[in-house]
C-alpha cells in the first residue's frame, strides 16, 4: 500500500482527512503514483500535474525520505521505504507567501 | 417575497451575500473555496439554483465548481481547457511573439436558457463552452483563429477574455472582449468572430485607431436594449448603439475616465454606472474619496454619487468583473472593492451602504433577483 499526503487544499478538494493510501501493480514510480491518485481521485486531474504536458506544477515539490524528489523522472523507482508503505511520499506546496 | 444573492469571488475563496427585497439585513455565507481565488461566480438565468464558479490557484491550477442548491453544496466539474490545435503565438508585453498557455477562467457566462450551457472567457484569452453542465469543455476556436491573434497582448493583470454577453433576442450573436486586443462579435454562435472598436482611440499602442490591440476593461449591455453596448476601456468610456460596429466616447465631465467597472440600470437603459478610478499608475479613487458616477443620459453628463461612501483616506480600487445590477423595481446597484468591501444601494445608487467590509480583495460580484 502506497502512502501519499497531500498538500491541505487537495486534501479538502479530494474530501480526505489525512493521507491516502493507494494500490498500485508493478513498478511505484511518481507517474504510477500519481495516475493511480488521480484514479482514485479524479477531481485531482490537473492540480498536481498540466493536463496537457503532464508536467508537475511548479508551485509543487515531490519529497520522500528526506529527499527532494521533484527533478526526478517520472518512470524512474521511487524509494524503497514508498514502495513498501513504510514512509509516504509527500506533496508539498512550495512556501510562495499569499 | 423576492430577494437577492450576491455572489462574491475573491481573493481568498466565494461568499454569498443574501437578503429580502427590503436589502437592508444580510446573511452572509462562506467563506467558500477557502483560501483560493474566486474569479468569477454566476448563476443559470434558466436555474437559479444552479452557480457556476471559477477556483483558481498559482499552486495548483483551474478548477471549475457547480452548485445545483444554490451555493450550499459544490461538485467539482471538468477543469480541463485546452485550446483546440495549435495554439500559436500572441505579443508579449514587449512585442515579441509569445505562445499561448492557459492560466485560468476569468468569467463564467450561463446560457439565457439551458443551465447546463456556460461559456468561460480564459486567459491566455480564448472562449470555451460546455453544453453538459461543465463534464466538458470545447474551445470555440473561431476567435482565436480570426487571425488578429498574433498582435493581441496581455494587459497588465494577463491576457485575459473578462467579458461575454449573450444577446438574448438572438443567441447566435454573442459579444466578448480580452484585455488587450479589444471588442468582438460573433453573429453565428462562435464560428466566426469580428473586431467592434472602431471609434476607440489608445494612444498606448504604436497605431491609436487600429483594429485590435485595445485594453477594453468591461463592456455592458442591458439585455432590454440588446443593440447598445457600454465600455469602460482602459481610459474612455465608450456607447455603440449599432451592436459594437462604431463606438463614441461619453466620459463627459467624469473627473476621470480611467476605471475598469461599468453597468447599467435594470429598467433605464439609458442610466449607467462608473467607478472613476485616478489613472492607470495609481490605482485607487481621485483624492481618497470612494465615487459611483451616474449618467440617466446615456453618457456625457454624469453625477457623483457619494451619499454612504468613504469620504477619506480611501485607496482601493474596483475591478473589472466586481459591479452588479439586481432586477428588483427599485434597482439594486453592487460593487466589491480590493479593500474588501462590498456597497450596495437599494435605491438606484442614491445612497450607498457596507453590506461587508472586511472580506479579501473582491475579484467579482454578481447579483441573482429570487423570487
Amino acid at each position: 500500500m502506497i502512502r501519499v499526503v497531500l498538500p491541505p487544499h487537495l486534501r479538502t478538494l479530494a474530501r480526505v482527512l489525512d493521507e491516502v493510501q493507494l494500490e498500485i501493480a508493478g513498478a511505484v514510480t511518481q507517474r504510477s503514483v500519481l495516475d493511480a491518485l488521480e484514479a482514485q481521485y479524479p477531481m485531482l486531474q490537473g492540480t498536481i500535474r498540466d493536463h496537457v504536458t503532464r508536467q508537475r506544477r511548479p508551485f509543487l515539490r515531490f519529497f520522500a525520505c528526506q529527499e527532494d524528489l521533484s527533478h526526478e523522472q517520472p518512470d524512474v523507482p521511487l524509494p524503497e521505504a514508498v514502495a513498501t508503505g513504510e514512509e509516504p511520499l509527500l506533496i508539498i506546496g512550495a512556501i510562495a507567501g499569499g | 417575497m423576492s430577494g437577492v444573492r450576491i455572489l462574491v469571488g475573491t481573493r481568498k475563496g466565494a461568499f454569498i451575500l443574501a437578503s429580502d427585497g427590503a436589502r437592508k439585513k444580510w446573511e452572509v455565507a462562506g467563506p467558500h473555496f477557502a483560501g483560493w481565488e474566486i474569479y468569477h461566480m454566476k448563476g443559470s438565468p434558466a436555474d437559479p439554483n444552479r452557480l457556476y464558479a471559477s477556483q483558481t490557484s498559482g499552486w495548483f491550477g483551474q478548477l471549475i465548481q457547480r452548485s445545483n442548491d444554490a451555493g450550499k453544496t459544490w461538485e467539482p466539474v471538468d477543469n480541463k481547457f485546452v485550446y483546440d490545435g495549435d495554439a500559436g503565438t500572441h505579443q508579449w508585453y514587449d512585442g515579441t511573439p509569445h505562445p499561448w498557455e492557459f492560466k485560468r477562467v476569468w468569467h463564467l457566462e450561463p446560457s439565457l436558457n439551458d443551465p447546463d450551457t456556460v461559456y468561460a472567457g480564459v486567459e491566455d484569452a480564448a472562449l470555451f463552452r460546455t453544453t453538459d453542465g461543465g463534464k466538458r469543455w470545447v474551445e470555440l476556436k473561431g476567435l482565436r483563429e480570426h487571425g488578429s491573434g498574433p498582435r493581441w497582448q496581455p494587459g497588465a493583470g494577463g491576457m485575459c477574455l473578462h467579458s461575454i454577453i449573450v444577446d438574448p433576442n438572438d443567441p447566435e450573436r454573442i459579444f466578448i472582449a480580452i484585455s488587450a486586443a479589444g471588442a468582438f462579435r460573433t453573429d453565428d454562435g462562435g464560428k466566426s468572430w469580428k473586431p467592434i472598436n472602431k471609434g476607440l482611440y489608445s494612444k498606448y499602442i504604436p497605431d491609436p485607431t487600429a483594429e485590435v490591440g485595445h485594453c477594453v476593461h468591461h463592456i455592458a449591455m442591458n439585455p432590454r436594449r440588446p443593440g447598445v453596448l457600454f465600455m469602460q476601456k482602459h481610459w474612455d468610456v465608450m456607447r455603440s448603439d449599432n451592436a459594437g460596429d462604431s463606438w463614441e466616447k461619453i466620459s463627459g465631465n467624469l473627473p476621470t475616465d480611467f476605471g475598469f467597472v461599468i453597468d447599467i440600470h435594470a429598467h433605464e437603459p439609458e442610466t449607467v454606472y462608473v467607478v472613476p478610478i485616478k489613472s492607470d499608475s495609481e490605482h485607487f479613487p481621485l483624492d481618497g474619496k470612494l465615487r459611483v458616477y451616474r449618467s440617466r443620459s446615456g453618457g456625457h453628463e454624469w453625477e457623483e454619487l457619494a451619499k454612504g461612501l468613504p469620504e477619506k483616506n480611501c485607496y482601493v480600487n474596483v475591478l473589472r468583473d466586481a459591479m452588479a445590477v439586481d432586477q428588483l423595481d427599485e434597482c439594486g446597484v453592487y460593487f466589491g472593492t480590493t479593500g474588501g468591501q462590498v456597497y450596495a444601494s437599494a435605491d438606484a445608487g442614491n445612497t450607498w451602504m457596507p453590506i461587508v467590509r472586511d472580506l479579501p480583495g473582491v475579484l467579482s460580484v454578481e447579483v441573482q433577483t429570487v423570487s
